[in-house]
């Protein structure tokens, strides 16, 4: 058996298995962190920031700190809390989010933390950047205007051989997914339909598969996002 | 460019997905660009995706898809180049060639663009062509350059000044740069004698060599001062079938120059440090990693790597002593100042993005292919030969308790005496002010650790340089009165950032920018004074980035705004605290008045 690490979150102790990354510690002590660029199974990133604690007094992202014996993590203070939504109010001007218009609307993480942490406006003045919308691909199309640039698409498809079907493009501000053109015209339906589920927004979409499922009966249009892991809590 | 030149390349280093840095360097010093047609190539024999290709070569500066001429010129667009007249050398550019920056001619000879600081801040304005270095430019002297281009002269020929002093003058580097050396101490040393402290190590123990460090207290140079000694130590304790030491000489903070200086006057002092390094941690190779824009030092490098190696300072059981095997190879950057970041460093010695890793794990646990890595700074490992030479003790003489040894400076501006110095830690920038030559009543500001350090005024001159004050890797810029420190110094650090953002992390790729547009808006006299409130709020969520370079990146407004608060106030519009940002009054003021109506708001 693993040896068993104690950890304080927000001064609750919390008992979990060595080796694990903190967020999975929180979450199966019932305690959420938000997330955007985290997805179970596929080694973390920490690009969004979203998931930044404050651990043993410094800023850390929960996705990708190995919790150790006697840690201490701030959570859900006024400070970090505060910090997470003034984060995810930075996608919101980064991109075009329409989300009335997005076939996505009820599914994307980045509207639902927008409604939990309770976001009516961004505090910034909007960039309203140019972006493409690519859909000269035979089975995706890639909206740019969308895209939080959270790198799961690049983590986590790839090819039996292990190459990733997407990449990043250049870099700082003009940085931008891109499909290597090549294997994606050998791109299985399956995997198609795997991208857009792991894509938090809705920046790639398999074509004429919109809407199958409508909107009211959606992930987030049933339960809040962490409600899964905050069973007890009422909100 | 035909097939089996790319192919010369690719067999040149072994079709190893690891070396797509040095592979696409070549490429493009053959041909001068990267050629689309090419890259299906290189991913095929790399075992790679074309996306993968893609995603390296896109991020670094100094690599292109597009021809970029026959002659390449990147004029350097740091603060110190314009204050040194860039403006005039930049318009002379134009001119004289007929493009804006960002353009080849439509004959396609010539390119124009620009580029983040060279290392050049003490002659500046400077440009890059086709890898060699053309400082002190002046319009006069950039209408010669396109004159000589125009009639084809090689660009080796298109020196029509002196050569700069030292080993830049040596048959295998011949470049204008000058070191501007104002001030020695032991590092700078010029009776340093090659090997001797090599020798000493190797007959004292590895575990001796790092306590001798300890001793010394000495800490990490390029900026972030982690002691070397314990680095080294965890490194040596960490598990690993191959252990790696790595010469940080990306030196891209802007005003930093010092390392170019000592990889042009003693490279062999610096490789003696790597080797002890690689001594004492139980490290078979060595990379040192230097900056695209030092390009021009490569064959000289190169021969007295070679030159080491035929007097076994490297090789097999160095100096005879049995089991010490280590061999250095050089990997050159392609233009990314992220890539000072350790981790970024050896991302990008992998040939891949220069992304910073996350961390944990650190490098001395996990580095280069996975296993245990030592970075430092070309100026520690030169400290370590001197400390190893005369001791800990010895070391500890110099500069403050908390601060040992010696530093080098890099110190440009408004100066008398712009250059390199080396001083002991616990100078004052008082002391150092009066040591180059710059008449105090006449300075406005000082820049201490370049563009991420701070932006001091004269009643903090009085501080010191040291880990306990004011910590820096050594880069100085002094601001006369005469300076617009928004305008010119502000937005000039800001918009570096943006441009050397990896763009990995929300907070680094996003805030910057936000913070360029509030800059903007105050500088068109559009500000109010929640400007101000907003810039430091909005700025110290870049404290939640992955790395220096994202958590400084708000440094420039943030210490300006502390600092020089009445030049920002100054510009705001009076008895305006706050913006509604559409005021339907003055927008309907002009048509109200026209048709005579008074509006009911």
């Amino acid at each position: 058996m693993a040896e068993v690490v104690r950890l304080y979150i927000d001064g609750k102790e919390c008992l979990a298995r060595n080796g694990q990354y903190l967020l999975q510690a929180a979450r199966e002590n019932g305690i959420f962190i938000p997330t955007l660029c985290h997805y179970d199974g596929v080694k973390p990133k920490g690009s969004c920031r979203v998931c930044t604690c404050k651990v043993n007094g410094r800023l850390m992202t929960a996705c990708t700190t190995p919790i150790a014996e006697g840690m201490v993590v701030e959570n859900h203070s006024t400070e970090i809390e505060e910090m997470r939504k003034a984060i995810i109010e930075l996608f919101f001007v980064e991109g075009n989010h329409i989300c009335p218009t997005c076939e996505k609307s009820g599914f994307c993480e980045l509207q639902a933390l927008a409604y939990r942490y309770r976001i009516t406006a961004p505090r910034y003045p909007f960039l309203f950047p140019v972006k493409r919308v690519v859909a000269d691909y035979s089975k995706i199309i890639i909206d740019h205007n969308r895209c939080i640039l959270c790198k799961r698409c690049v983590r986590a498809i790839k090819d039996s051989n292990g190459k990733s079907f997407f990449a990043y493009r250049r870099r700082g501000q003009h940085i931008e997914v891109i499909l290597d053109k090549q294997m994606s015209e050998q791109m299985s339906y399956e995997t198609a339909l795997e991208a857009e589920k792991v894509c938090p927004v809705g920046a790639i979409m398999v074509k004429r598969t919109a809407f199958l499922v409508p909107i009211g009966q959606r992930k987030f249009d049933k339960m809040p996002i962490g409600g899964d892991i905050e069973k007890n809590k009422s909100f | 460019m035909s097939k089996s030149s790319v192919d010369a390349i690719l067999d040149k280093y072994q079709h190893e997905r690891t070396r797509l840095m040095d592979i696409l360097l070549d490429l493009q010093d053959e041909v001068g660009y990267i050629p689309e047609e090419s890259i299906p190539q290189i991913a095929g024999a790399l075992g790679i995706s074309e996306a993968d290709v893609e995603q390296t070569l896109s991020f670094y500066h100094f690599f292109s898809t597009r021809p970029l001429g026959k002659y390449r010129i990147y004029l350097n667009n740091s603060v110190v180049a314009n204050m040194m007249g860039r403006a005039e050398v930049a318009a002379a550019f134009e001119e004289a060639l007929g493009i804006k920056f960002g353009q080849v001619t439509p004959d396609g000879r010539v390119g124009l663009f620009e580029t983040s600081c060279i290392g050049m801040n003490d002659q500046e304005p400077a440009a890059i062509i086709n890898n060699y270095i053309f400082p002190c430019l002046t319009p006069f002297r950039v209408r010669e350059i396109v004159r000589d281009i125009k009639e084809d002269k090689p660009v080796e020929e298109m020196i029509s000044y002196q050569y700069g002093e030292g080993q830049n003058t040596s048959e295998l580097v011949r470049s204008m740069v000058s070191n501007n050396i104002r001030k020695v101490g032991p590092i700078l040393d010029p009776g340093y004698k090659v090997g001797e402290a090599l020798k000493k190590a190797i007959q004292m123990s590895p575990e001796q060599v790092i306590e001798e460090l300890k001793t010394s207290n000495i800490r990490g140079r390029g900026g972030a001062g982690f002691p070397t000694g314990l680095k080294w130590e965890f490194c040596r304790k960490a598990k690993g079938e191959k252990k790696y030491i790595f010469c940080n000489a990306d030196e891209g903070e802007p005003g930093t120059f010092k390392d170019r200086v000592i990889l042009t006057e003693l490279p062999r002092l610096l490789l003696e440090g790597m080797i002890i390094a690689g001594y004492a941690v139980g490290a078979s190779e060595g990379i040192l990693y230097v900056r695209y824009e030092y390009r021009y030092l490569k064959r000289y490098l190169e021969e007295i790597l070679e030159n080491a190696r035929k007097k076994n300072y490297l090789g097999k059981s160095i100096l005879g002593k049995e089991g010490f095997d280590f061999d250095i190879r050089i990997q050159f950057g392609a233009g990314a100042y992220v890539c000072g970041e350790e981790s970024a460093l050896i991302e990008s010695a992998e040939g891949k993005r220069g992304e910073p890793r996350d961390r944990p794990p650190f490098p001395v646990e996990q580095g280069y292919l996975g296993m245990p890595t030592v970075v430092n700074n070309v100026e520690t490992f030169c400290s370590v030969v001197k400390i190893i030479l005369n001791g800990g003790e010895w070391y500890k003489s110099f500069g403050t308790a908390q601060s040992t040894g010696t530093k080098l400076l890099s110190v440009s501006g408004d100066c008398r005496y712009p250059g390199v110095y080396e001083v002991e830690w616990g100078f004052s920038v008082n002391d150092i002010l009066d040591m180059v030559g710059a008449v105090k009543q006449q300075v406005q500001a000082v820049q201490v650790g370049g563009p991420s350090g701070s932006l001091i005024g004269p009643d903090e001159f009085g501080r010191i340089l040291g880990y306990e004050d004011l910590s820096t890797g050594g880069s100085l810029i002094i601001f006369g009165h005469h300076r617009d420190l928004i305008r010119e110094v502000v937005l000039n650090f800001t918009n570096f950032f943006i441009e050397e953002s990896c763009g990995s992390c929300s907070t680094c790729r996003i805030i910057p920018v936000l913070l360029r547009e509030k800059l903007e808006k105050i500088l068109n006299a559009r500000g109010v004074s929640k400007d101000l409130d907003d810039m430091i709020e909005w700025a110290r969520l870049l404290k939640a980035s992955r790395c220096g370079l994202g958590q400084t990146a708000g440094n420039p407004v943030v210490s300006s705004i502390k600092n020089f608060r009445h030049l920002y106030e100054k510009m705001l519009q009076k008895n305006k605290d706050y913006d509604a940002g559409f005021d339907l009054l003055a927008a309907i003021q002009a048509g109200a008045e026209a048709t005579g109506r008074v509006p009911l708001v």
